[in-house]
């Protein structure tokens, strides 16, 4: 392995370590999982133990979508955007079992997966997830953050829309 | 193109202040509000339709997920009306406990709003203090219930199962304490100068307007009229308590709020009360052997139990043609179920009357005319659940 | 009680009082609901001021095909009232929004739901689905999981486009 290649690589790793240790979530609850997400920010649970606790209401700001509950076809449009307004790199948790296939509620106006129409990096399924559920859910997402490759996300990402 | 001197600004459906998918259409002259506009339906899950297609017991688990904030609420307004319409008694035990279960959902939901509306207010303190308190109840009724927030306990024709011997005790121990709780809320908030200025006279309810409007819950008692289900039609033995309603003068926000404080008092007093008198017995009706499902014990023993246990878990029962209307005071208003029977395993129609969304829909009335920081304390005020409210 | 002085007042509009688990349901004419609605509330004898709730169920192969149920309480007399009234696939009713304002949202929802039309209704648009939602769920011919169920959902973005 040449220098440069190493040089790299552990640069990738400084990287990696300081994106997985500050992960914004942008506030996006939508249904009953939201109040489990507001528990484990409290101080029971504290998510802040991960880093994870700023919660932003704008997604400009955010780098984490808790996509918290059960998605309608109504919001889905919504939920895309938003989606799209964040910054690269971003990543997705669906947390319940609605977000993660629909749950319960195989109707007409329920999207049955948010996966249809955003990538979602981690599932939590559960009706809703307990406090702890989401806690476990962001610490495979830093896991899965840490051994991410160089050039897999963008180093930085610019709001006129081509991310760097 | 004709020149508007008016601001339209979109609020929503993901905002932090609408405590989940609201959508406000604001049409803003300088910072004064105008018209108001609000649209939903972002979380419309199609539970009436959806009920329709299950039977009566698999429709209790829709239930829970109404407003998501008391779950056990919603439980018992759907065993009421399913028990109407089957007619049958439960056992005071049962009674008591789902009481004692409700106003604990009660409290639960209280403290959520507190909390919530706190918050978006700018009081950020009071959020740490009432979810510790919350959490205290969630960890009480997952003890008895084995769920955190849908615990679709409360069944028809009593309950799932007896409580645990740890579960009185634990209340106890929380309704000697929380009292002293509320009085540090109030110590946060019915005094400070900022609540006070930011609530007082802000989105004000005449008590015509409420009627006209159908509003229920504390928002209608804050105006001053003493309109409780728990009182007017008394449901699950509550005419054994002994509690009183708190009532408010001015209907603004301020008073909502301080309603809402003393109920969370009373509704400690209740479940004091429940868990003192708590009389021995079964947890579910013992002469309606079609509807509650034999004891575990049994099924593992007698092979009639079995069948009955699979019959009853299968296909639910049927109950004769007719049509009801149950409702119990839950904590955002009077939360009725409308139920239709056609005889068969699953209701015919199953309407529910969600408090939220007829006390939304006073939300234009209430906010035009004010500031446009008022809106999140207006919104607040009212206490919506999307989740009931599109159902 | 209310149900006969329904009966006594509007002799030709009260089709049917029925009794069930202590609660009472009259059927009027729907030509007559406003009137009659208009007389429930301001009648000193009954004072049903407070409208509840608004319900639209679907009979599907019965005629008229669709029931509007509307539940009273009187705050003066503490006691609870349904009216029924029929309306037929295609017909509309008249609206009592601006007898009960409560009304105005709750005929919305039943105008989404089942695709009943509410005359002189402010504003009858559509209030929990979206405005191209085809078909209206509550309808028993409309199955639970709507007629795309099985399809992915395309979501564009109008930037996208």
């Amino acid at each position: 392995m040449g220098v440069e290649a190493t040089a790299a690589a552990s640069l990738q790793e400084v990287i990696n370590w300081a994106r997985k240790n500050s992960v914004w979530p942008v506030t996006f609850g939508l249904a009953c999982c939201a109040l489990e997400m507001m528990v484990a920010s409290s101080s029971t649970y504290d998510i802040a133990r991960f880093g994870a606790e700023v919660f932003r209401p704008s997604p400009r700001q955010a780098d984490l979508m808790i996509v918290a509950g059960t998605v309608t076809r109504k919001m889905a449009p919504m939920l895309k955007r938003i989606y799209e307004q964040m910054p690269e790199p971003k990543w997705v948790i669906a947390y319940g079992a609605c977000a993660c296939s629909g749950g319960i509620f195989q109707t007409y106006n329920v999207v049955q997966g948010v996966d249809q129409i955003i990538p979602v990096d981690v599932y939590v399924p559960g009706c809703p997830p307990r406090p702890e559920g989401l806690l476990k859910g962001i610490i495979t997402l830093q896991e899965k953050i840490a051994v991410e490759p160089a050039g897999q996300r963008n180093l930085v990402s610019l709001p006129w829309g081509n991310n760097g | 193109m004709t020149e508007s001197r008016y601001m339209t600004i979109n609020m929503g459906p993901q905002h932090p202040a609408t405590h989940g998918v609201l959508r406000l259409l604001l049409e803003l002259d300088g910072e004064i509000i105008v018209k108001a506009e609000p649209h939903i339906g972002y979380l419309h899950r199609g539970i009436e339709k959806l009920s329709e297609s299950m039977t009566y017991p698999q429709a209790l688990t829709l239930t829970d997920r109404l407003d998501y904030t008391s779950a056990l609420s919603n439980n018992l307004a759907y065993c009421l009306a399913v028990e109407k319409l089957l007619d049958i008694k439960i056992p005071k035990r049962a009674q008591y406990l789902r009481v004692l279960m409700a106003e604990l959902q009660r409290i639960s939901a209280h403290l959520l709003w507190v909390a919530t509306h706190a918050l978006d207010l700018g009081a950020m303190t009071l959020l740490f203090y009432a979810f510790r308190e919350r959490e205290t109840i969630t960890e009480i009724l997952e003890l008895a219930t084995g769920a955190r927030l849908t615990p679709s306990f409360i069944r028809i024709g009593g309950l799932a199962s007896d409580i645990p011997d740890t579960f009185l005790p634990r209340v106890k121990a929380f309704v000697d304490d929380f009292p002293k709780r509320v009085d540090d809320y109030e110590t946060l908030l019915t005094e400070n100068i900022i609540w006070k200025k930011r609530t007082t006279n802000i989105a004000s309810m005449s008590a015509e307007e409420c009627i006209q409007y159908g509003i229920t819950g504390p928002v209608l008692r804050a105006s001053g009229i003493s309109y409780d289900v728990r009182k007017a039609y008394p449901y699950s033995s509550y005419e054994d308590f002994d509690f009183e309603i708190p009532l408010g003068i001015h209907g603004d926000v301020y008073d909502r709020y301080l309603v809402r404080l003393k109920e969370m008092r009373q509704s400690n007093r209740i479940v004091q009360q429940a868990a003192e008198k708590l009389p021995n017995g079964p947890f579910a009706a013992v002469d309606a052997p079609l509807v509650v499902p034999p004891s575990k014990e049994s099924v593992g023993r007698d092979i009639a139990a079995l069948i009955r246990h699979f019959k009853i878990m299968e296909e639910g029962f049927r109950p004769p043609c007719g049509e009801v209307y149950a409702s119990i005071e839950s904590s955002k208003g009077e939360l009725g179920f409308y139920l239709i029977s056609d005889g068969t395993n699953k209701p015919f129609r199953m309407r529910i009357r969600p408090p939220s969304f007829i006390n939304l829909a006073a939300l234009p009335k209430m906010i035009v005319g004010q500031m446009v920081a008022d809106v999140v304390a207006a919104i607040g005020s009212i206490d919506i659940v999307l989740g009931e409210i599109d159902r | 009680m209310a149900g006969n002085l329904l009966k006594e007042t509007f002799p030709d509009a009260v089709q049917k009082i029925e009794d069930f688990r202590g609660e009472t349901s009259v059927t009027v004419d729907a030509g007559k609901i406003r009137e009659i609605m208009a007389f429930l509330k301001e009648s000193e004898k009954l004072c049903y001021d407070l409208l509840l709730d608004l319900a639209g169920v679907d009979f599907n192969d019965c005629t008229p095909r669709f029931m509007i149920a509307y539940m009273l309480h009187s705050t003066k007399f503490n006691n609870k009232l349904r009216i029924k009234t029929t309306v037929a696939e295609g017909a509309s009713l008249d609206t009592v929004s601006d007898i009960w304002l409560a009304a105005n949202w709750m005929e919305r929802e039943v105008f989404d739901m089942l695709g009943i039309i509410f005359n002189k209704h402010p504003n009858l648009i559509r209030i929990l689905l979206t405005d191209d939602f085809v078909g209206h769920p509550l309808r028993k011919d409309f199955p639970v999981k709507g007629r795309d169920f099985d399809k992915p959902v395309q979501v564009c973005l109008e930037e996208e486009q």
